[in-house]
């Protein structure tokens, strides 16, 4: 499997890559670690014309705390956000979801904002961006922007930046007190993408009643979402896991379940009320509830 | 483009299409047919060869994302004619049947024990996951890196 030929560019400043995203916004693809876009120009599901790797771009490889907010260089790989202490102290979702992707070698050179920017379905990070309120910082010739995630995955494999702009790096609000993160998922026993991926932030008060929940499903639908309805149903309420359970029922409504040769939608639908059930009860566990 | 990787200690400078894979620039550019092409598609592993230290999957590599790169393969292991560690623990335990996933599976062993030289069976486990194996069942395998972890730095 051999991609069609490309014209390959290697920008050294991230002002040099945005003038090329905008030479060849039409018809370039910019290229971080290449493990979602390399697999697609092996399949032809995408040709560009021009290549614009980043990987030799200077300072979109870091980790690190500002105003109380984690940001994230979108070249940092899978690997290093498995392992980064910081992480581990101050945003535990954010390692625990790194760990669940691929396999090492995947995660040795595959990158977050690759993985944003790709807005695959199944990819484990976005469920993680979207419990977390993630903001995402684009670069063009027209300047930077920050982007909510609310308003950043569109449709499958489509996201809300537009032609042009490059995706630089990403800020996660930091674990507040008595509050507690989870992952949850159920890995394709073949490819590893998520069948039902279900990331989970709660926050409870002092009384231990259940403060602010977020909720981000991916895997399930053709981009991964919020579950609001879950979190409305389980906020204000304690934590029991009668109460988890009953309000993880809620964790495809109004969605348009995919299904395939693994899972049929049904089954998919049936995965995400579970594993949003596990998520939420650990997540609660490690907010200090019971 | 001219590219130039050092391979195994050595440097081969060539040039080379942007869209040739790592693996084929290894397997037909450099002659090192040590590292195999199993599935095309960065699930299989057999294709495993460190990029700067990093085990990757060369089938999902761009050569050109290595110019400059150090990359080592099966083929860059053993030393004076001597094997590896890990090569030797394959020999001992029986690590392999067909032999077609061991050149991925030592090189994904060998990023195991760099990060940690002393692994648990189920560290190894992880370690490998990357890596498919169709004939052994992994046991015989995790047995070898075992052997390996026991014997390095001897």
């Amino acid at each position: 499997m051999i991609p069609e030929s490309f014209e390959y560019h290697v920008p050294k400043t991230v002002d040099e890559a945005a003038r090329m995203a905008a030479e060849f916004a039409d018809d370039g693809k910019v290229l971080a670690g290449g493990h979602s876009l390399i697999p697609m120009m092996k399949l032809r599901l995408a040709s560009p014309k021009h290549l614009i790797d980043l990987g030799r771009v200077e300072g979109l490889k870091y980790i690190r705390e500002a105003d109380g907010k984690i940001e994230i260089g979108a070249l940092t790989t899978h690997f290093q956000a498995e392992y980064a202490t910081l992480l581990k102290e101050k945003c535990p979702l954010l390692p625990e979801t790194a760990r669940a992707i691929g396999d090492v070698q995947v995660r040795n050179k595959g990158t977050i904002g690759g993985s944003l920017a790709h807005a695959d379905p199944a990819a484990d990070w976005p469920a993680a961006a979207l419990a977390l309120d993630a903001e995402l910082k684009t670069v063009s010739t027209s300047g930077e922007r920050w982007i909510p995630v609310s308003e950043f995955f569109v449709d499958l494999l489509t996201t809300s930046m537009n032609p042009g702009e490059i995706l630089t790096a990403i800020r996660f609000p930091a674990l507040p007190v008595r509050s507690g993160d989870a992952y949850a998922k159920h890995a394709h026993p073949a490819s590893g993408f998520a069948v039902v991926g279900v990331a989970a932030r709660v926050t409870l008060d002092e009384k231990g009643i259940v403060e602010k929940a977020r909720v981000g499903v991916t895997g399930v639908s053709s981009k991964a979402y919020r579950a609001s309805s879950v979190e409305a149903a389980i906020t204000g309420k304690a934590p029991s896991s009668k109460n988890l359970d009953t309000a993880s029922l809620h964790a495809v409504d109004g969605i348009d379940l995919n299904g395939d040769l693994y899972a049929s939608a049904e089954y998919r639908g049936h995965l995400a009320k579970v594993y949003t059930a596990r998520a939420l009860a650990l997540a609660v566990e490690r907010a200090g509830g019971k | 483009m001219k590219i130039g990787i050092k391979i195994n200690g050595k440097w081969h400078e060539n040039d080379v299409e942007p869209r040739l894979l790592l693996v084929h620039y290894l397997r037909d550019v450099a002659s090192l047919t040590g590292t195999h092409i199993g599935c095309e598609s960065s699930l299989c592993g057999a294709c495993t060869v460190l990029l700067n230290g990093d085990a990757v999957k060369s089938c999902t590599v761009l050569a050109v994302q290595a110019d400059g790169a150090e990359v080592t393969t099966i083929e860059g292991l053993a030393r004076d004619g001597n094997l590896h560690p890990l090569q030797q623990g394959f020999w001992e335990e029986h690590g392999l049947q067909c032999g077609f996933c061991t050149p991925g599976m030592i090189m994904s062993a060998c990023q195991l024990l760099a990060r940690n030289p002393h692994p648990s069976r189920g560290e190894i486990r992880e370690g490998i996951e990357g890596n498919l194996c169709r004939c052994t069942g992994y046991q015989h395998i995790v047995k070898a890196v075992e052997w390996a972890a026991e014997h390095s730095g001897k």
